[in-house]
Protein backbone atom coordinates (compact mmCIF):
# COMPACT_ATOMS: atom_id res chain seq x y z
CA UNK A 1 0.00 0.00 0.00
CA UNK A 2 3.20 2.16 0.69
CA UNK A 3 4.66 1.63 -2.55
CA UNK A 4 1.23 3.22 -4.18
CA UNK A 5 0.85 6.28 -2.14
CA UNK A 6 5.02 7.01 -3.04
CA UNK A 7 3.27 6.05 -6.94
CA UNK A 8 0.90 8.45 -6.57
CA UNK A 9 3.01 11.20 -5.35
CA UNK A 10 4.64 10.70 -8.63
CA UNK A 11 1.62 11.04 -10.82
CA UNK A 12 1.21 14.39 -9.14
CA UNK A 13 5.24 15.05 -9.39
CA UNK A 14 5.30 15.19 -13.21
CA UNK A 15 2.17 17.07 -13.71
CA UNK A 16 3.70 19.58 -10.78
CA UNK A 17 6.71 20.11 -13.13
CA UNK A 18 5.04 20.39 -16.35
CA UNK A 19 2.96 23.08 -14.55
CA UNK A 20 5.72 24.76 -12.73
CA UNK A 21 7.72 24.85 -16.25
CA UNK A 22 4.62 26.63 -18.05
CA UNK A 23 4.04 29.05 -15.38
CA UNK A 24 7.74 29.89 -15.35
CA UNK A 25 7.32 30.50 -18.96
CA UNK A 26 4.13 32.77 -18.97
CA UNK A 27 6.01 34.65 -15.94
CA UNK A 28 9.54 35.00 -17.77
CA UNK A 29 8.77 35.25 -20.92
CA UNK A 30 9.14 38.18 -23.88
CA UNK A 31 5.75 39.48 -25.03
CA UNK A 32 4.66 41.01 -27.49
CA UNK A 33 1.24 42.57 -28.61
CA UNK A 34 -0.88 40.16 -29.96
CA UNK A 35 -1.92 40.57 -33.11
CA UNK A 36 -3.89 38.81 -35.50
CA UNK A 37 -1.29 37.28 -37.72
CA UNK A 38 1.09 36.20 -34.37
CA UNK A 39 -2.36 34.50 -33.04
CA UNK A 40 -3.38 32.64 -36.19
CA UNK A 41 -2.90 29.34 -36.19
CA UNK A 42 -0.28 28.23 -38.58
CA UNK A 43 -0.53 27.25 -42.21
CA UNK A 44 1.31 27.49 -45.31
CA UNK A 45 1.13 31.48 -45.84
CA UNK A 46 -2.78 31.28 -45.60
CA UNK A 47 -5.76 31.42 -43.28
CA UNK A 48 -6.98 28.00 -42.58
CA UNK A 49 -10.44 27.02 -44.41
CA UNK A 50 -13.42 25.66 -42.52
CA UNK A 51 -12.73 24.67 -39.04
CA UNK A 52 -9.90 22.51 -38.21
CA UNK A 53 -11.27 20.39 -36.26
CA UNK A 54 -12.55 18.35 -39.32
CA UNK A 55 -13.93 14.74 -39.43
CA UNK A 56 -11.50 12.33 -39.68
CA UNK A 57 -11.92 9.15 -40.85
CA UNK A 58 -13.22 5.67 -39.33
CA UNK A 59 -10.60 3.33 -39.79
CA UNK A 60 -9.10 5.09 -36.56
CA UNK A 61 -11.80 4.37 -34.35
CA UNK A 62 -11.70 0.54 -35.99
CA UNK A 63 -8.15 -0.04 -35.22
CA UNK A 64 -8.92 1.76 -31.13
CA UNK A 65 -11.44 -0.72 -31.22
CA UNK A 66 -9.22 -3.64 -32.22
CA UNK A 67 -6.60 -2.59 -29.67
CA UNK A 68 -9.41 -2.83 -27.24
CA UNK A 69 -9.41 -6.26 -27.58
CA UNK A 70 -5.78 -7.29 -27.74
CA UNK A 71 -4.72 -5.38 -25.08
CA UNK A 72 -7.49 -6.79 -22.33
CA UNK A 73 -6.75 -9.97 -24.31
CA UNK A 74 -2.97 -9.81 -23.48
CA UNK A 75 -3.91 -8.31 -19.93
CA UNK A 76 -5.88 -11.74 -19.55
CA UNK A 77 -3.19 -13.74 -20.08
CA UNK A 78 -0.98 -12.10 -16.97
CA UNK A 79 -2.12 -14.23 -14.43
CA UNK A 80 -1.75 -17.30 -16.09
CA UNK A 81 1.67 -16.35 -17.53
CA UNK A 82 2.77 -15.06 -14.27
CA UNK A 83 2.43 -19.03 -13.14
CA UNK A 84 2.70 -20.63 -15.80
CA UNK A 85 6.53 -21.47 -14.85
CA UNK A 86 4.70 -23.28 -11.25
CA UNK A 87 2.43 -24.37 -13.22
CA UNK A 88 4.39 -26.77 -15.82
CA UNK A 89 6.57 -28.16 -13.23
CA UNK A 90 3.82 -29.03 -11.00
CA UNK A 91 3.82 -27.32 -8.17
CA UNK A 92 0.14 -25.96 -8.04
CA UNK A 93 -2.95 -28.17 -7.78
CA UNK A 94 -3.97 -27.49 -11.17
CA UNK A 95 -3.22 -30.10 -13.96
CA UNK A 96 -0.43 -28.51 -15.97
CA UNK A 97 -2.19 -30.57 -19.38
CA UNK A 98 -6.28 -28.84 -18.87
CA UNK A 99 -4.29 -25.21 -18.01
CA UNK A 100 -2.03 -25.50 -21.67
CA UNK A 101 -4.96 -26.91 -23.46
CA UNK A 102 -7.18 -23.84 -22.04
CA UNK A 103 -4.35 -21.73 -23.36
CA UNK A 104 -4.10 -23.03 -26.67
CA UNK A 105 -8.30 -22.43 -27.01
CA UNK A 106 -7.65 -19.27 -25.97
CA UNK A 107 -5.17 -18.16 -28.01
CA UNK A 108 -7.24 -19.95 -30.96
CA UNK A 109 -9.69 -17.46 -30.64
CA UNK A 110 -7.58 -14.60 -30.08
CA UNK A 111 -5.66 -15.38 -33.42
CA UNK A 112 -9.17 -16.49 -35.18
CA UNK A 113 -10.02 -12.70 -34.08
CA UNK A 114 -6.91 -11.00 -35.50
CA UNK A 115 -8.04 -13.40 -38.62
CA UNK A 116 -11.42 -12.15 -39.20
CA UNK A 117 -10.43 -8.57 -38.81
CA UNK A 118 -7.43 -8.88 -41.70
CA UNK A 119 -10.32 -11.05 -43.45
CA UNK A 120 -13.35 -8.33 -43.33
CA UNK A 121 -10.29 -5.64 -44.63
CA UNK A 122 -10.11 -3.14 -41.33
CA UNK A 123 -6.54 -3.95 -41.08
CA UNK A 124 -6.38 -2.02 -44.94
CA UNK A 125 -4.89 1.09 -44.29
CA UNK A 126 -6.38 3.77 -47.30
CA UNK B 1 -5.73 3.89 11.29
CA UNK B 2 -3.59 2.92 7.64
CA UNK B 3 0.25 3.82 8.77
CA UNK B 4 2.74 4.31 5.66
CA UNK B 5 5.79 2.58 6.49
CA UNK B 6 9.00 2.41 4.50
CA UNK B 7 8.91 -0.56 2.36
CA UNK B 8 11.40 0.37 -0.27
CA UNK B 9 15.09 -0.84 0.51
CA UNK B 10 16.80 2.57 0.14
CA UNK B 11 14.78 3.11 3.09
CA UNK B 12 16.33 1.20 5.37
CA UNK B 13 18.68 3.94 6.27
CA UNK B 14 15.86 6.32 6.94
CA UNK B 15 13.77 3.59 8.65
CA UNK B 16 16.95 3.84 11.38
CA UNK B 17 17.70 7.59 11.64
CA UNK B 18 14.15 8.71 12.19
CA UNK B 19 13.83 7.16 15.85
CA UNK B 20 16.92 9.20 16.57
CA UNK B 21 16.08 12.00 15.78
CA UNK B 22 12.59 12.31 17.17
CA UNK B 23 14.13 11.50 20.09
CA UNK B 24 14.51 15.16 20.88
CA UNK B 25 11.10 15.83 20.90
CA UNK B 26 8.81 16.42 23.93
CA UNK B 27 7.85 13.10 25.51
CA UNK B 28 4.11 13.29 24.55
CA UNK B 29 5.07 13.59 21.07
CA UNK B 30 6.90 10.19 20.69
CA UNK B 31 5.68 7.34 19.39
CA UNK B 32 6.01 4.79 16.87
CA UNK B 33 3.19 6.10 14.25
CA UNK B 34 4.69 9.77 14.42
CA UNK B 35 8.53 7.54 13.53
CA UNK B 36 6.81 5.42 10.42
CA UNK B 37 4.90 8.54 8.79
CA UNK B 38 8.13 11.32 8.99
CA UNK B 39 10.36 7.90 8.02
CA UNK B 40 7.90 7.66 4.98
CA UNK B 41 7.90 11.34 4.11
CA UNK B 42 11.52 11.58 4.14
CA UNK B 43 12.00 8.80 2.46
CA UNK B 44 9.54 9.88 -0.19
CA UNK B 45 11.60 13.40 -0.68
CA UNK B 46 14.60 11.29 -1.27
CA UNK B 47 12.80 9.37 -3.46
CA UNK B 48 11.52 12.47 -5.59
CA UNK B 49 14.68 14.44 -5.71
CA UNK B 50 16.09 11.35 -7.18
CA UNK B 51 14.25 10.61 -9.71
CA UNK B 52 14.54 13.90 -10.65
CA UNK B 53 18.25 13.80 -10.57
CA UNK B 54 17.91 11.00 -13.09
CA UNK B 55 15.43 11.83 -15.44
CA UNK B 56 15.55 15.92 -15.42
CA UNK B 57 19.52 15.59 -15.11
CA UNK B 58 19.44 12.95 -18.35
CA UNK B 59 17.65 15.43 -20.53
CA UNK B 60 20.45 17.66 -21.43
CA UNK B 61 22.90 14.90 -21.32
CA UNK B 62 20.54 13.13 -23.70
CA UNK B 63 19.67 16.15 -25.84
CA UNK B 64 23.38 16.72 -26.35
CA UNK B 65 24.29 12.98 -27.04
CA UNK B 66 21.63 12.94 -30.03
CA UNK B 67 23.40 15.91 -31.42
CA UNK B 68 26.44 14.62 -31.68
CA UNK B 69 25.57 11.37 -33.13
CA UNK B 70 23.69 12.91 -35.58
CA UNK B 71 26.16 15.16 -36.26
CA UNK B 72 28.76 12.04 -37.28
CA UNK B 73 26.43 9.89 -38.15
CA UNK B 74 26.46 12.61 -41.26
CA UNK B 75 30.18 13.90 -40.95
CA UNK B 76 29.37 16.99 -39.09
CA UNK B 77 30.94 18.12 -35.99
CA UNK B 78 27.54 19.51 -34.21
CA UNK B 79 27.59 21.81 -31.36
CA UNK B 80 31.10 23.10 -30.97
CA UNK B 81 31.52 26.45 -29.92
CA UNK B 82 30.20 26.94 -26.52
CA UNK B 83 32.13 25.21 -23.87
CA UNK B 84 34.27 22.26 -24.47
CA UNK B 85 33.29 20.27 -27.84
CA UNK B 86 30.05 22.14 -27.14
CA UNK B 87 29.00 20.73 -24.00
CA UNK B 88 27.10 24.02 -22.47
CA UNK B 89 24.99 24.44 -25.53
CA UNK B 90 22.29 22.19 -24.11
CA UNK B 91 22.06 24.61 -20.89
CA UNK B 92 21.87 27.41 -23.07
CA UNK B 93 19.23 26.20 -25.34
CA UNK B 94 16.96 25.83 -21.47
CA UNK B 95 17.64 29.20 -20.63
CA UNK B 96 16.31 30.55 -24.30
CA UNK B 97 13.57 28.32 -23.83
CA UNK B 98 12.65 29.80 -20.23
CA UNK B 99 12.40 33.49 -21.84
CA UNK B 100 10.37 32.25 -25.02
CA UNK B 101 6.75 33.86 -25.25
CA UNK B 102 4.04 31.54 -24.13
CA UNK B 103 0.19 31.87 -26.01
CA UNK B 104 -2.23 29.97 -27.52
CA UNK B 105 -3.42 30.64 -30.73
CA UNK B 106 -6.53 32.09 -31.81
CA UNK B 107 -9.87 29.38 -31.39
CA UNK B 108 -7.82 26.69 -29.29
CA UNK B 109 -8.99 25.36 -26.44
CA UNK B 110 -6.74 27.18 -23.68
CA UNK B 111 -7.81 24.99 -20.64
CA UNK B 112 -6.77 21.49 -22.64
CA UNK B 113 -4.17 23.22 -24.62
CA UNK B 114 -2.06 23.97 -21.34
CA UNK B 115 -2.99 20.51 -20.12
CA UNK B 116 -1.84 18.43 -22.53
CA UNK B 117 1.72 18.76 -21.77
CA UNK B 118 1.17 17.88 -17.81
CA UNK B 119 -0.75 14.52 -19.10
CA UNK B 120 2.63 13.45 -21.19
CA UNK B 121 4.82 14.16 -18.33
CA UNK B 122 3.14 12.23 -16.05
CA UNK B 123 3.75 8.24 -17.23
CA UNK B 124 7.38 8.48 -17.98
CA UNK B 125 7.94 9.97 -14.22
CA UNK B 126 6.06 6.99 -12.73
CA UNK B 127 7.31 3.99 -15.09
CA UNK B 128 10.97 5.70 -13.79
CA UNK B 129 9.71 5.22 -10.20
CA UNK B 130 9.09 1.62 -10.78
CA UNK B 131 12.46 0.73 -12.31
CA UNK B 132 15.07 -0.97 -10.01
CA UNK B 133 18.45 1.52 -10.45
CA UNK B 134 20.07 -1.36 -8.25
CA UNK B 135 19.85 -3.92 -5.40
CA UNK B 136 18.88 -1.21 -2.93
CA UNK B 137 18.20 1.16 -5.14
CA UNK B 138 14.36 1.30 -5.99
CA UNK B 139 11.36 3.40 -5.30
CA UNK B 140 8.05 1.40 -5.28
CA UNK B 141 8.86 -2.19 -5.43
CA UNK B 142 5.51 -3.35 -6.36
CA UNK B 143 3.75 -6.80 -7.62
CA UNK B 144 2.21 -5.66 -10.50
CA UNK B 145 5.28 -4.07 -12.47
CA UNK B 146 4.96 -4.83 -15.53
CA UNK B 147 0.86 -4.72 -15.69
CA UNK B 148 1.28 -1.33 -14.29
CA UNK B 149 3.76 -0.13 -16.78
CA UNK B 150 1.87 -1.25 -19.63
CA UNK B 151 -1.23 0.57 -18.35
CA UNK B 152 0.31 4.28 -17.39
CA UNK B 153 2.54 4.08 -20.94
CA UNK B 154 -0.93 3.98 -22.48
CA UNK B 155 -0.95 7.67 -20.72
CA UNK B 156 0.87 9.68 -23.26
CA UNK B 157 -1.77 8.65 -25.95
CA UNK B 158 -3.73 11.39 -23.97
CA UNK B 159 -1.68 13.99 -23.74
CA UNK B 160 -0.99 13.87 -27.62
CA UNK B 161 -4.02 13.88 -28.51
CA UNK B 162 -5.35 16.43 -26.49
CA UNK B 163 -2.63 18.71 -27.58
CA UNK B 164 -3.29 18.22 -31.09
CA UNK B 165 -7.15 18.23 -31.03
CA UNK B 166 -6.88 21.34 -28.72
CA UNK B 167 -4.32 23.35 -30.74
CA UNK B 168 -6.99 24.33 -33.66
CA UNK B 169 -4.70 23.75 -36.48
CA UNK B 170 -4.63 21.11 -39.02
CA UNK B 171 -1.37 19.95 -38.95
CA UNK B 172 -1.70 19.38 -35.43
CA UNK B 173 -5.09 17.15 -35.26
CA UNK B 174 -3.46 14.87 -38.13
CA UNK B 175 -0.21 14.43 -36.57
CA UNK B 176 -2.20 13.50 -33.04
CA UNK B 177 -4.62 10.88 -34.56
CA UNK B 178 -1.86 9.36 -36.52
CA UNK B 179 0.25 8.93 -33.29
CA UNK B 180 -2.41 8.11 -31.50
CA UNK B 181 -3.27 5.28 -34.03
CA UNK B 182 0.32 4.38 -34.17
CA UNK B 183 1.06 4.44 -30.33
CA UNK B 184 -1.89 2.00 -29.19
CA UNK B 185 -1.18 -0.23 -32.33
CA UNK B 186 2.53 -1.18 -31.12
CA UNK B 187 1.24 -0.75 -27.50
CA UNK B 188 -0.31 -4.52 -27.86
CA UNK B 189 2.73 -5.76 -29.56
CA UNK B 190 5.10 -4.04 -26.38
CA UNK B 191 2.75 -5.58 -23.68
CA UNK B 192 2.44 -8.88 -25.88
CA UNK B 193 6.79 -9.24 -25.31
CA UNK B 194 6.18 -8.25 -22.10
CA UNK B 195 4.35 -10.99 -21.02
CA UNK B 196 6.79 -13.52 -22.98
CA UNK B 197 9.40 -11.84 -20.70
CA UNK B 198 6.60 -12.56 -17.52
CA UNK B 199 6.08 -15.64 -18.43
CA UNK B 200 9.73 -17.35 -18.60
CA UNK B 201 10.66 -15.36 -15.55
CA UNK B 202 7.31 -15.97 -13.98
CA UNK B 203 6.89 -12.72 -12.31
CA UNK B 204 5.68 -9.30 -12.70
CA UNK B 205 8.01 -7.67 -10.00
CA UNK B 206 10.84 -6.14 -11.74
CA UNK B 207 13.07 -6.19 -8.82
CA UNK B 208 12.49 -10.36 -9.36
CA UNK B 209 13.01 -10.52 -13.12
CA UNK B 210 16.10 -9.02 -12.74
CA UNK B 211 17.65 -10.98 -9.83
CA UNK B 212 15.82 -13.95 -11.77
CA UNK B 213 19.34 -13.56 -14.45
CA UNK B 214 21.30 -13.55 -11.56
CA UNK B 215 24.60 -15.86 -12.94
CA UNK B 216 27.08 -15.62 -16.16
CA UNK B 217 26.03 -13.47 -19.27
CA UNK B 218 24.43 -16.21 -20.68
CA UNK B 219 21.39 -16.50 -17.87
CA UNK B 220 20.43 -12.74 -19.29
CA UNK B 221 16.83 -13.01 -20.91
CA UNK B 222 18.18 -12.26 -23.79
CA UNK B 223 20.60 -15.01 -24.12
CA UNK B 224 18.63 -17.44 -21.75
CA UNK B 225 15.82 -18.91 -24.46
CA UNK B 226 18.27 -19.50 -27.64
CA UNK B 227 16.77 -17.79 -30.49
CA UNK B 228 13.32 -17.11 -28.98
CA UNK B 229 15.29 -14.36 -26.32
CA UNK B 230 16.81 -12.83 -29.16
CA UNK B 231 13.74 -12.17 -31.44
CA UNK B 232 11.79 -10.84 -28.59
CA UNK B 233 14.50 -8.51 -28.02
CA UNK B 234 14.53 -7.21 -31.27
CA UNK B 235 10.92 -7.15 -31.17
CA UNK B 236 11.00 -5.10 -27.71
CA UNK B 237 13.12 -2.40 -29.38
CA UNK B 238 11.10 -1.79 -32.69
CA UNK B 239 7.87 -1.47 -30.74
CA UNK B 240 9.41 0.56 -28.07
CA UNK B 241 11.05 2.82 -30.57
CA UNK B 242 7.59 3.04 -32.33
CA UNK B 243 6.24 3.97 -28.61
CA UNK B 244 8.52 6.83 -28.12
CA UNK B 245 7.21 8.28 -31.88
CA UNK B 246 11.34 8.22 -32.39
CA UNK B 247 12.26 7.88 -36.09
CA UNK B 248 12.27 5.74 -38.37
CA UNK B 249 8.60 5.52 -36.72
CA UNK B 250 8.16 9.40 -36.45
CA UNK B 251 4.43 9.87 -38.29
CA UNK B 252 3.42 11.68 -35.71
CA UNK B 253 5.71 14.69 -36.80
CA UNK B 254 7.00 13.82 -40.31
CA UNK B 255 8.07 17.02 -40.81
CA UNK B 256 7.64 17.58 -44.69
CA UNK B 257 3.99 16.48 -44.51
CA UNK B 258 3.22 18.04 -40.83
CA UNK B 259 5.75 20.11 -39.85
CA UNK B 260 5.64 19.94 -36.07
CA UNK B 261 3.03 17.22 -35.68
CA UNK B 262 0.69 17.46 -32.65
CA UNK B 263 2.95 20.24 -31.26
CA UNK B 264 3.32 22.46 -34.05
CA UNK B 265 1.64 24.91 -31.89
CA UNK B 266 3.24 24.96 -29.10
CA UNK B 267 5.98 27.05 -27.95
CA UNK B 268 8.11 27.78 -25.27
CA UNK B 269 8.06 25.91 -22.24
CA UNK B 270 4.81 23.46 -22.67
CA UNK B 271 7.20 22.90 -25.95
CA UNK B 272 9.89 21.86 -24.09
CA UNK B 273 7.92 20.07 -22.04
CA UNK B 274 6.97 17.67 -24.87
CA UNK B 275 10.12 17.71 -25.74
CA UNK B 276 11.62 16.40 -21.73
CA UNK B 277 8.86 13.58 -22.29
CA UNK B 278 10.67 12.66 -25.26
CA UNK B 279 13.59 11.99 -23.87
CA UNK B 280 12.43 10.87 -20.63
CA UNK B 281 10.59 7.99 -22.17
CA UNK B 282 13.32 7.05 -24.11
CA UNK B 283 15.36 6.28 -20.63
CA UNK B 284 12.32 4.72 -19.27
CA UNK B 285 12.13 1.96 -22.14
CA UNK B 286 16.05 2.01 -22.40
CA UNK B 287 15.94 0.89 -18.69
CA UNK B 288 12.92 -1.18 -19.56
CA UNK B 289 14.71 -3.31 -21.84
CA UNK B 290 17.98 -3.34 -19.79
CA UNK B 291 15.62 -4.56 -16.70
CA UNK B 292 13.77 -7.18 -19.10
CA UNK B 293 16.48 -8.99 -21.32
CA UNK B 294 20.27 -7.51 -20.27
CA UNK B 295 19.95 -8.41 -16.63
CA UNK B 296 19.44 -5.00 -15.03
CA UNK B 297 22.14 -4.13 -12.54
CA UNK B 298 23.78 -7.27 -12.62
CA UNK B 299 27.21 -7.05 -13.85
CA UNK B 300 28.34 -8.94 -17.35
CA UNK B 301 30.01 -11.97 -15.67
CA UNK B 302 31.63 -14.72 -18.33
CA UNK B 303 32.18 -17.48 -15.68
CA UNK B 304 35.85 -16.97 -15.46
CA UNK B 305 35.74 -16.52 -11.53
CA UNK B 306 39.36 -14.26 -11.61
CA UNK B 307 37.67 -11.76 -14.41
CA UNK B 308 33.86 -12.10 -12.63
CA UNK B 309 35.43 -10.88 -8.92
CA UNK B 310 36.71 -7.35 -10.67
CA UNK B 311 32.85 -6.88 -12.52
CA UNK B 312 31.61 -7.40 -9.32
CA UNK B 313 33.53 -5.14 -8.06
CA UNK B 314 32.08 -2.45 -9.64
CA UNK B 315 28.48 -1.11 -8.29
CA UNK B 316 25.31 -1.88 -9.60
CA UNK B 317 24.35 1.50 -10.33
CA UNK B 318 27.31 2.08 -12.91
CA UNK B 319 26.67 -1.19 -14.69
CA UNK B 320 22.71 -0.28 -15.04
CA UNK B 321 23.59 2.85 -16.24
CA UNK B 322 26.10 1.85 -18.74
CA UNK B 323 23.49 -0.49 -20.31
CA UNK B 324 20.88 2.25 -20.36
CA UNK B 325 23.15 4.23 -22.20
CA UNK B 326 23.89 1.35 -24.58
CA UNK B 327 20.57 1.48 -25.66
CA UNK B 328 20.45 4.72 -25.93
CA UNK B 329 22.73 5.01 -28.31
CA UNK B 330 21.16 2.06 -30.31
CA UNK B 331 17.75 3.96 -30.29
CA UNK B 332 19.78 6.82 -31.56
CA UNK B 333 21.88 5.11 -33.77
CA UNK B 334 18.39 3.65 -35.34
CA UNK B 335 16.83 6.83 -35.73
CA UNK B 336 19.85 8.58 -37.80
CA UNK B 337 20.03 5.48 -39.97
CA UNK B 338 16.47 4.24 -40.89
CA UNK B 339 14.03 5.84 -43.36
CA UNK B 340 10.66 6.62 -42.21
CA UNK B 341 8.10 4.28 -43.97
CA UNK B 342 4.71 5.64 -44.79
CA UNK B 343 1.84 5.53 -42.33
CA UNK B 344 -0.30 2.61 -43.80
CA UNK B 345 3.29 0.22 -44.22
CA UNK B 346 3.69 1.29 -40.49
CA UNK B 347 0.74 0.30 -39.30
CA UNK B 348 0.61 -3.16 -41.92
CA UNK B 349 3.58 -3.65 -40.23
CA UNK B 350 2.04 -3.77 -36.62
CA UNK B 351 -1.03 -5.68 -37.26
CA UNK B 352 0.13 -7.99 -40.10
CA UNK B 353 4.07 -8.72 -39.47
CA UNK B 354 4.15 -7.89 -35.66
CA UNK B 355 1.49 -8.91 -34.13
CA UNK B 356 1.19 -12.77 -35.63
CA UNK B 357 4.68 -12.64 -35.12
CA UNK B 358 4.69 -12.18 -31.16
CA UNK B 359 1.92 -14.75 -30.89
CA UNK B 360 3.47 -17.52 -32.38
CA UNK B 361 6.81 -16.30 -29.98
CA UNK B 362 5.19 -16.64 -27.55
CA UNK B 363 3.59 -20.42 -28.34
CA UNK B 364 6.81 -21.09 -29.06
CA UNK B 365 8.46 -19.87 -25.73
CA UNK B 366 5.16 -21.50 -23.94
CA UNK B 367 6.25 -24.73 -25.93
CA UNK B 368 10.30 -24.61 -25.14
CA UNK B 369 9.40 -24.49 -21.55
CA UNK B 370 6.98 -27.00 -21.53
CA UNK B 371 9.85 -29.46 -23.37
CA UNK B 372 12.70 -28.14 -20.86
Amino acid sequence: MSEYIILSIFLFLGAFIAAAATVTGLVLGYRTKNTKNKMAPYECGMETIGNARIQFKVGYYLFALLFLVFDIEALFLFPVMTYFKEIISGHTDLSPAIVIIDLAIFMAILVSGLAYAWKKGILKWE
Amino acid sequence: MFVPSVTNPIGDFVRDMVPRITEFLPASFQSDTLNSVVAFLVNALICIIAVCAVNIGSAPILIYMERKVCAHVQCRLGPMRLGWHGTLQTIADVIKMLFKEVYAPSGADKLMFYLAPLIVLIAPFIVCALIPFSRSLVVADVSMGIPLIIAVNGFGVLGILLGGWSSNNKYSLLGALRSGAQMISYEISFAMILLFVVMISGSTNLMSITLGQEGTIFDWWIFKIPVLGFIAFILFFISSTAEMNRAPFDIAEAEQELTGGYHTEYNGTPFAMFYLAEYIALITNSALATTCFLGGFLPPCIGIEFVDNYLNMVPGVIWFFAKVYFMIWCYMMVRWTFVRPRVDQLMDFEWKFLLPVNLVLLTAGAIYMVIV
